[in-house]
């Protein structure tokens, strides 16, 4: 949180508006055997969120885990009524390791929210989100929303075991209908997804994509959107520093207008056009 | 009252904590006021458009990170059109840093820069000079002094040159800048480094190789802030791993007269803007009532005038 004076200056620009905050953690338990899902107390002022906008996370330094940068991830979940903040993750790397040590009552430092999250245009109101693995938690406070703006909802999650299928309750719940697939029951494969969704287009029309979490279901959803005119979004990941748009370490190349563009993907994403993402 | 100005050439500075280039730009205003720091630094401008390295362009070493992002640029035109612009609604100085791949092209920057608005140029010269075999202007004094001379002769404005640690003569080299007319050196850039994954044998960065900053790099570049401190008259900037006070004012009582910080900002965006409080109260708990009090303070002691020049390990 900002708490340094202000110098006396007539044309300065707009004020500060992005806080760093100690957040307390409140719970910080696992949803399965590779998943684990962090709430925070959060203030007011880092809880005017959008879908698919990200947090940069503070990750605590201990003997067994040293990370240094901060580590960027997607908003699981925002509840200003409630002043809570959820993150939903993997245990990949040093970070997450990191996290994963948080215990009830420890301090988090967390700062946001940044980046441009998803856009619901008032014609997009048969909403499909196709979701693979953690993708999910990038996805769920779009179904919020869509729920909250009153939109139809499909959502096709897809995971290598049934096992791994996360908040299909929570998306149910949210009026979505909800349909799984997996690696294990041999429906998540490109075609089977392929005629899931060229089905759901037949059948009642698809206005919007959302994706996020697979290069597979990326080219997929490019191939239908082309073919059907269905315009759609992806969230993107790529390493970054500062979260912020200042060291450019987070670039990405992005298809516009006949070549290829680079764009920081914490600060013009990370959701972009699904057309002109390019998988990596 | 504290009196936290420093002099750097011509230009005085409120307070001696300034960002390093690279690690800065406009959307730090949004996390707190830019006009609490002594300078603004932008981040290293060429003339061309140019899309820089490819990814990954950075990663993370035992508490400190390497990076490879060359030098991305949106152009001359670009910055001085949206860039500058910007900047002038602060009261601090603005400092520009740019990059080129030959004098003559470093120094028909200077000139095309030298617009108002503009206080200072930080030319680093820690990049390569493609006219000759791609080694650093800086890594050798012939052809530091060759590149600082064409840009003196392009500009009115303060030019800070940029050191780089990729170099055996590092007073040599801080000489000939000044025998060419820099105002100021900074003191340094970021050391060349790698990382490889060995579970893929890859290199973590996408250029393969790239620079060290952050904490475990302070040493390294306070011992040249030091050495160049010692053989010049001209004001030195350090800069490398600061992420306290304490590392700024070592850096002060080593010989600069005022610091940039750059990496630990991505670890706390509100770094700058904490250290300026910290300065205050250092200063206050110390009796002292001047950050000029500390500048090159350090007891070396008879011995260092031998020693100082050396660049052998002991």
């Amino acid at each position: 949180m900002s708490v340094f004076a202000m110098t006396e200056n007539p044309n300065r620009p707009p004020a500060p508006h992005l806080h760093d905050v100690a957040c307390r953690v409140k719970s910080n338990q696992p949803v399965n055997s590779d998943y684990r899902q962090l709430i925070l107390e959060a203030p007011a002022e880092i809880l005017s969120c959008a879908p698919g906008q990200f947090f940069h996370l503070l990750c605590p330094v201990s003997q067994a885990q040293k990370p240094y940068l901060r580590r960027p991830m997607s908003i699981y979940g925002y509840y200003p009524e409630k002043g809570e903040l959820h993150f939903l993750y993997k245990v990949t790397g040093t970070g997450t390791a990191a996290m994963a040590g948080l215990q009830a009552g420890d301090r988090f430092t967390v700062l946001g929210p940044l980046g441009r999250g998803f856009d619901i245009l008032p014609s997009w109101q048969k909403l499909l989100l196709v979701a693979r693995g953690v993708g999910l938690a990038t996805l769920a406070p779009l179904a919020l929303q869509a729920r909250q703006m009153g939109r139809q909802l499909t959502a096709i999650c897809s995971a290598r075991s049934p096992d791994f299928l996360m908040s299909l309750d929570y998306l149910r719940e949210l009026g979505a209908r909800v349909i799984p697939v997996t690696d294990e029951e041999g429906s998540s494969d490109t075609a089977s997804v392929r005629a899931l969704i060229e089905g759901l287009i037949a059948d009642e029309g698809v206005d919007a994509v959302y994706t996020c979490g697979s290069n597979r279901l990326l080219e997929l959803l490019q191939d239908i959107g082309k073919a059907h005119n269905i315009p759609g979004q992806i969230a993107l990941e790529q390493q970054m520093a500062c979260g912020l748009g200042m060291c450019q370490c987070c670039v990405r190349g992005f298809r516009r207008s006949g070549q290829i563009v680079h764009e920081r993907v914490c600060r013009e994403g990370p959701v972009f056009d699904i057309q002109e993402a390019i998988g990596c | 009252m504290l009196d936290l100005t420093t002099r750097i050439g011509a230009l005085e500075l409120k307070n001696p904590i300034m960002p390093a280039s690279g690690t800065f730009s406009e959307e730090l205003a949004e996390v707190f006021d830019l006009d609490l720091l002594g300078a603004h630094v932008t981040k290293t401008i060429t003339r061309e458009k140019r899309n820089g390295n490819p990814t990954p362009r950075v990663c993370e070493v035992q508490g400190s990170m390497l990076n490879s992002i060359g030098i991305p640029s949106k152009g001359l035109e670009a910055f001085k059109a949206n860039i500058i612009p910007f900047y002038q609604k602060y009261n601090a100085p603005l400092v520009v840093s740019i990059s080129a791949g030959s004098a003559d092209e470093f120094a028909r920057l200077c000139t095309d820069i030298s617009v108002p608005g503009v206080a200072a140029i930080e030319v680093n010269i820690s990049c390569p000079n493609i006219e000759e075999d791609g080694k650093a202007f800086a890594m050798r004094p012939s052809s530091t002094e060759a590149v600082m001379r064409k840009m003196r002769a392009a500009t009115d404005l303060p030019l800070w040159a940029k050191l780089t640690p990729n170099t055996g003569e590092t007073t040599e080299v801080a000489k000939a800048a000044e025998a060419a007319g820099a105002d100021a050196l900074v003191v340094c850039n970021t050391l060349l480094a790698m990382a490889i994954d060995i579970k893929t044998r890859r290199p973590k960065l996408g250029n393969l190789m790239g620079g060290l900053s952050g904490p475990a790099f302070k040493p390294i570049a306070l011992r040249m802030a030091y050495q160049c401190a010692k053989s010049v008259s001209i004001p030195v900037i350090g800069c490398g791993g600061i992420s306290t006070i304490e590392d700024a004012i070592e850096y002060l009582i080593a010989g600069a007269a005022a610091v940039q910080v750059g990496t630990a900002t991505f670890i706390e965006p509100t770094i700058m803007a904490r250290m300026i409080e910290d300065l205050k109260r250092y200063l206050s708990a110390q009796g002292l009532n001047s950050v000029r009090q500390l500048i090159g303070t350090v007891q070396d002691g008879e011995a260092a005038d031998g020693l100082v020049f050396m660049e052998a390990a002991p």
